[in-house]
């Protein structure tokens, strides 16, 4: 293993390299860029072995990474914001088809007005597409969720394809300490992609037909299944990878932080939750029983987990980092609905659109209006 | 019905099996004893669901029939009547 300081970007790039992908179809959008520049220097150097195919759109970068799939070779792409949007009409074809790729998400504003900065609206407004979507704090952690997602999506009892969200920015373009794992440490832990569906001349099949209304409903329901079983799965290859590499992430599903004894708790996903463990430790010196969930996985969404980890909660605080305009915070209508006539007060406080700061303060304020039996609203 | 892992056929010419006719509202109907064998449905029906026997009548193949209509306003002796499709 390698110890070194290194951008988050830098980081996933040496991630996706290690998982051996054959195929990258890319297509550059702040703050995503880095990762794909990252890989054609591996690729133009010689490092890696892997077909680099740059496209003229996101639109078509998907598009190619249905094709590399049907060929039956593990791909990879990342995207962001606009990117991920113009990718849209795409995501649930790769899903439908049963396609187990991964892509990196650099989590960034969808415009207008224009903004390059970070928050969930890319990544969340695409939630119901098919895709797992595993949401996370650091640089080390991008690059351990990249190598366990691969393995999660391409189990032949899921056979999903995959988001690793991380903050634009706030992540991306952040320098920190991270343990890059060996090569083969990694080859033993993900293995070669075997698919289960792909094009093949000795076995000829037809991928992507027309399903009538006497079937479609089937297939829909076949992808929840598979979601369904892919929410355990995530938790026993994190655990896997705990045991293999010495790291973990709570249960890989969600992570709690000084939650023992907690009376009221935040929630929230991606990096906001590294700043809300120091508010959370300042309101613990001021002796106030908090504590924090860290979602990780937004779909499948882990229901039962986050009833255990609230079941001794008076009050929750949500920060959503995107808002479904007309009606209220996403993550909040989830969580709600997760934890529907189990007595907690749960508030929605909206943090961070567009690159807007998620501070210590701001989250204390989250914290205590909810102790405080206030209403929620937008941290300004 | 089998629903195969992300919709994937593994058998060819399995678009037979769909039976496009249940599609119809309007059911076209020939009369035989009008009809002057010219061929001039069978050349348009857009289905090739118009067929000739071994006796060189037309017949309309209702499993794949969608009701277009085109062969009754095609043929020159109006011998295809299309009538409302009742089930």
């Amino acid at each position: 293993m390698t110890e070194m300081v290194v951008e988050a970007s830098m980081a996933l790039a040496l991630g996706a390299k290690l998982c051996r992908p054959k195929v990258i179809p890319m297509y550059p959008i702040t703050p995503q860029t880095h990762i794909v520049e990252r890989l054609a220097d591996f690729i133009n150097n010689g490092e890696m072995e892997a077909e680099m195919i740059h496209v003229e759109s996101e639109h078509s970068a998907l598009a190619a990474f249905i094709g590399s799939e049907a060929a039956g070779v593990r791909t990879y792409t990342a995207t962001s914001s606009q990117g991920l949007a113009l990718m849209y009409e795409i995501l649930p074809i790769v899903s439908g088809n049963r396609m187990p790729g991964v892509m990196s998400v650099a989590n960034r504003a969808l415009s207008a007005p224009i903004n390059i900065w970070n928050d969930h609206s890319d990544a969340v407004s695409a939630r119901d597409q098919g895709w797992i979507q595993l949401f996370v704090e650091s640089t080390q952690e991008a690059i351990d969720t990249t190598i366990q997602l691969y393995k999660i999506c391409e189990n032949h009892e899921v056979l999903l394809p995959g988001m690793v969200c991380i903050d634009g920015f706030t992540l991306s373009h952040v320098c920190e300490r991270a343990i890059v794992p060996e090569q083969e440490a990694v080859d033993e832990f993900l293995p070669e992609y075997k698919p289960k569906i792909m094009l093949d001349p000795e076995k000829p099949v037809s991928i992507g037909p027309i399903a009538f209304p006497d079937s479609f409903m089937e297939f829909k329901k076949q992808q929840q299944e598979a979601m369904e079983k892919a929410l355990p799965l995530i938790g026993k290859v994190h655990d896997e990878f705990a045991k293999k590499f010495g790291r973990s992430y709570g249960n890989g599903l969600l992570e709690q932080y000084r939650m023992d004894d907690a009376e009221y708790a935040l929630i929230g996903m991606g990096t906001l939750t590294g700043t809300a463990r120091v508010a959370v430790d300042e309101m613990r010196k001021e002796g106030k029983k908090v504590g924090l969930i860290k979602l990780k996985s937004l779909r499948p969404f882990p229901k039962e987990e986050l009833i255990k980890a609230t079941e001794k909660l008076q009050g929750l605080a949500v920060i959503d980092r995107h808002f479904s305009l007309g009606f209220e915070g996403p993550l909040y209508t989830d969580t709600r609905s997760a934890l529907y006539g189990k007595g907690i007060r749960i508030k929605n406080f909206i943090a961070g659109l567009g690159g807007r700061d998620i501070d210590i303060k701001r989250l204390k304020k989250a914290l205590n209006d909810t102790i405080n039996g206030k209403e929620g609203g937008w941290l300004l | 019905m089998k629903f195969n892992l992300g919709a994937v056929i593994h058998e060819p010419g399995s678009t037979k099996k769909n039976k496009t006719g249940g599609w119809r509202a309007m059911r076209p109907v020939l009369d035989k004893e009008k009809c002057i064998k010219c061929g001039t449905c069978w050349v348009y029906c857009p289905d090739n669901a118009v067929k000739k026997n071994e006796k060189g009548e037309f017949e309309i193949d209702y499993d794949y029939c969608k009701g277009c209509g085109i062969c009754a306003n095609e043929c020159p002796v109006k011998a295809i009547k299309m009538e409302l499709e009742k089930k």
